[in-house]
């Protein structure tokens, strides 16, 4: 089994793996990259677990291939705070209990970034429908959505 | 009782109990580095693949390993084989169904039962040879569901069981283990004193507990046959005990190290890998990782059981229930043991009703065996009894919250299932669903509302805590349960009020089993009441000990100090306070470390009772039922953290939600799993849902110094019914079999149904 050497920015760092030809980006960032935040719940792109932006676009990185971010960007769970600094999003979650198990985070953390990334001031509706692609059994959504809603709202007085 | 959104903290005199502070562990969770089963690595570590049965029953003829030990990497394959005989080990009934169910000897008894296991130097290898394990099959004839396993001739998956719990004592062997009887005074009297009787038969499918993360472990085993294990679990102490089992050794040859937890929801409260990564690594001389692929979690792991309940009930003009006659059979999957004596218990237990008859039935069926799933039993129970209640009310032309206030089992009352009811919260949940305005919110065409109740026992059983005193003041609380939905917080929260030090000096730890006395596994809702109550206990000890600590330095008398808001004081003020770090760091010439254990078996259980109102609209084109508002009351005795209690009422309620409208398993003819996936099995996403509404009612719990009942499963027993009566009320139509898809609501709207 022949494998291909990856480059790719993850995180801001430069990252070199050698993967398989069908292996999965999701495997390639937990075992070759270590990024162990970044969950597989399905492996079949119905859970968003394994969310992680790439190239700006949230994807389900169970199903991209790893070779295919040769030359991509990708932000995992990992690369979201800035430092010490936690996104908004990380601390809204925080303080509105809006996790329990926690497996599902990560995924949900990426996907509502890329949410108020592209639509800083989105309605409930907005929420729900963006991160539809993504399971939680715990909650009910409830306090993820309302999490998401005051991160956007802290982030546009930020920028006020 | 306290009905507020922020529950009793100031008025119960509590200072951190109450409050909503910031998890422990929440941290590491938003910024990904809490280690979950999967995440895990050791030097030198394989990876695992598992062969599972394609058949639901059939003789394993022969199992050849040869050419799957031929490919490049595979280290070790074990099959039944290479496991101790559970009936030569002696091993109990029960847990020889344990070992019989993580690797399958002479038959397998569903899709997806194991039959063997590879482990490899990669995943594509692992996988690789698992596909070329060759196994021979004779396919038997199987059963799905309870009809098929009782009719007469019926297939038997085990040929030697006999129905317990019959008189005459069984002679020849069936599919139903067992049968259980609650019956008290005259069902004939019952049904004349009644004015409407309803009578209605219902059935549920298996469902899932869904948890987000798959089963995971990383066992290393040495040749003497000591090992660590690492798992997710809902308690790492059972799974050691059962593991020690199915591998024939002794328990303290294990040392079984907890992970952060992805949901469990009672399916993870059982083994399925951990004896498979024992073997394989003993086998391989390395450590081993065993993850399940999504497919394997729904194939091989817990859904609830799919039932077929029947409910005769009456009541008199007045809305006094006279009589209920309750006919259920629970499947128990591919062995003994579904939660129908759970189901027996609870099916009437929120109401008082002077004549019943509750007859149950275990029974067998050719699919995965049934694990726990929150207030497991009771859901399907309360789906049935529950529609009928509602049915009544319409009947004699009561309000639904009226007639169940009319029934309510109270303080005092003699339940259904034997004991009297303690100091109870049901009626007050009956009124806060009546008072809130959710309840008047006028409703449009083909909009409905619905109303359901539930209860639960909750669970008190062993915990252990382990409080230590560092030498700078901070303090460290270990327990051995592992926190599935925020405990951690819970005894932090109970840490800080008893030794009344900031929440920030306070580090909570879930330990192994050779860090901490023995715990019962995170069920049952009991974490808060029952390890809290050994953090308490704990607490008030390092009390005694800090006060005794002071005493000595002052040269008093222990009865001269007291403690106070983190300080020792002097009752007679005649000396300066010390602080907790002022004692800790002289502990030394004060006898030593500071530390204290308490370890008990908590006796002091407060059962827990949830009204709802759901609010639907149905789309007569489609049969689309959409959740317009949802409200959820429920007695939580004491809310030691707001949020996440109303985390617990709306992650049950929204469960209940998908069992009522979308999961459900479905098999092929042939016995297999047709929908393994979570496109296919569709459980409720952020689009499907409205805000979930939570009261917190707070009649506090005598058994507990602090009034908890535990909160995690009775919100998960009334939505089932709650949804199929906003149906009815939105289309006449009462649906009987879940899940009330659009296809068979649509069918009920056109009549077309059967």
């Amino acid at each position: 089994m022949s494998r291909t050497q990856v480059t790719c920015t993850v995180n801001g760092d430069q990252v070199d793996f050698l993967t398989l030809d069908d292996e999965s980006l999701l495997n390639a960032l937990r075992d070759e990259v270590g990024l162990t935040g970044v969950k597989e719940g399905c492996g079949t792109g119905d859970c968003g677990a394994c969310s992680v932006l790439l190239d700006d676009a949230v994807v389900c990185s169970c199903l991209v291939f790893a070779r295919e971010a040769e030359g991509a960007t990708i932000v995992t769970v990992e690369g979201m705070a800035d430092g010490d600094h936690l996104h908004p999003l990380q601390q809204t979650f925080l303080e509105g209990a809006a996790l329990q198990c926690g497996v599902c985070t990560p995924g949900f953390l990426v996907a509502a970034k890329a949410l108020l990334d592209r639509n800083p001031d989105p309605t409930e509706t907005e929420v729900r429908y963006a991160l539809a692609g993504n399971l939680c059994r715990c909650t009910g959504y409830d306090k993820i959505v309302r999490a998401t809603l005051e991160a956007a709202r802290e982030l546009q007085e930020a920028r006020a | 009782m306290t009905v507020t959104d922020e529950p009793s903290t100031e008025s119960a005199g509590y200072k951190y109990v109450g409050t909503r502070s910031i998890r422990p562990d929440g941290l590491d969770k938003v910024t990904g580095r809490a280690k979950f089963g999967a995440d895990l690595t050791l030097p030198g570590m394989l990876e695992a693949a598992v062969v599972r049965s394609p058949h639901a029953h059939a003789e394993i003829v022969s199992i050849d390993t040869s050419e799957a030990m031929k490919i490049e990497g595979v280290k070790a394959i074990v099959t039944g084989a290479d496991f101790p005989d559970p009936a030569e080990q002696g091993l109990h009934p029960s847990d020889q169904d344990v070992a019989n169910n993580i690797i399958a000897r002479d038959k397998v008894l569903y899709d997806g039962h194991v039959v063997a296991a590879v482990a490899a130097t990669s995943r594509q290898a692992a996988r690789a040879a698992a596909k070329a394990v060759n196994v021979t099959y004779k396919v038997l004839p199987h059963v799905m569901n309870v009809d098929e396993a009782m009719a007469d001739g019926a297939a038997l998956l085990h040929p030697n069981m006999k129905t317990k719990g019959v008189d005459p004592p069984a002679e020849e062997p069936s599919n139903v283990a067992s049968r259980i009887v609650h019956e008290r005074g005259e069902l004939d009297q019952g049904f004349a004193n009644a004015d409407a009787v309803v009578e209605r038969t219902f059935t549920t499918k298996p469902v899932h507990q869904g948890y987000i993360e798959p089963h995971a472990c990383v066992a290393d085993t040495g040749a003497d046959g000591r090992s660590n294990i690492w798992v997710s679990s809902q308690g790492h102490f059972a799974m050691r005990t059962y593991t020690s089992k199915v591998v024939g050794v002794t328990t303290s040859m294990l040392k079984v190290i907890p992970a952060e937890i992805g949901g469990g929801f009672g399916g993870k409260t059982v083994i399925y890998l951990e004896p498979l990564a024992y073997m394989l690594s003993k086998k391989a001389g390395r450590p081993v990782r065993v993850v399940m692929d999504r497919a394997e979690v729904f194939r091989a792991s817990g859904p609830a059981s799919g039932t077929k309940i029947k409910v005769k009930m009456g009541a008199n003009s007045a809305g006094e229930i006279t009589a209920a006659e309750i006919w259920m059979a629970f499947e128990a999957g591919a062995f003994a043991g579904s939660p129908v004596g759970a189901a027996g218990m609870t099916v009437i237990a929120p109401y008082d009703i002077p004549h019943f008859v509750v007859e149950g039935f275990d029974v067998v069926v050719n699919k995965p065996k049934v694990a726990a799933y929150r207030a497991p039993g009771a859901p399907m129970a309360a789906f049935a009894v529950e529609s009928v209640v509602d049915d009544l009310a319409a009947e004699i032309g009561m309000d639904p919250i009226e007639l169940r206030l009319k029934n309510a089992v109270v303080e005092g009352t003699e339940a259904s299932y034997g004991p009297k009811f303690p100091k109870i919260g049901f009626v007050e949940t009956l009124d806060a669903c009546k008072e809130h305005p959710n309840y008047g919110e006028p409703l449009g065409p083909n909009q409905g509302r619905g109303v359901a109740a539930g209860f639960w026992f909750n669970a008190g059983m062993n915990s252990s805590a382990t409080i230590h005193v560092n030498d700078d003041g901070t303090v460290t609380t270990v327990v051995g349960s592992p926190d599935i939905g925020g405990s951690r917080a819970s005894m932090a929260l109970f840490t800080a009020e008893e030794l009344g030090i900031g929440l920030e000096r306070i580090k909570p730890v879930v330990a192994d089993t050779e860090t901490v006395g023995f715990n019962d596994v995170t069920g049952g809702s009991r974490v808060t009441l029952a390890t809290g109550q050994a953090v308490v206990e704990a607490c008030r000890a390092i009390k005694t000990d800090l006060i005794r600590r002071a005493a000595k330095t002052w040269k008093m008398e222990a009865d001269q100090v007291e403690w106070v808001d983190g300080q020792a004081q002097a009752k007679d003020g005649s000396q300066p306070p010390l602080s907790l770090a002022a004692i800790a760091g002289k502990m030394a010439r004060t006898g030593g470390p500071i530390s204290a254990n308490a370890s008990l078996n908590a006796r002091g259980v407060g059962a827990a009772f949830s009204t709802q109102v759901c609010d639907v609209e149905v789309d007569p084109e489609t049969g689309q039922v959409t959740i317009l508002r949802y409200l959820t009351a429920q007695d939580a005795g004491r809310a030691i953290h707001p949020a996440y209690v109303e985390g617990q009422l709306q992650g049950g309620v929204v469960q209940g939600i998908g069992w009522a409208l979308n999961e459900e398993y479905v098999h092929n003819d042939d016995g297999v799993l047709e929908n393994p996936s979570f496109l296919d099995y569709r459980i409720p996403v952020a689009s499907d849902l409205p805000m979930i509404d939570t009261i917190i009612v707070e009649v506090p719990n005598p058994g507990h110094p602090y009034g908890v009942r535990g909160v995690g499963e009775v919100g998960i027993v009334p939505p089932l019914a709650a949804v199929a009566n906003a149906i009815k009320a939105a289309t006449g139509k009462r649906l009987v079999d879940l899940p009330m898809s659009p296809m068979k609501v649509l069918e009920a709207i056109d009549g077309t149904d059967s």
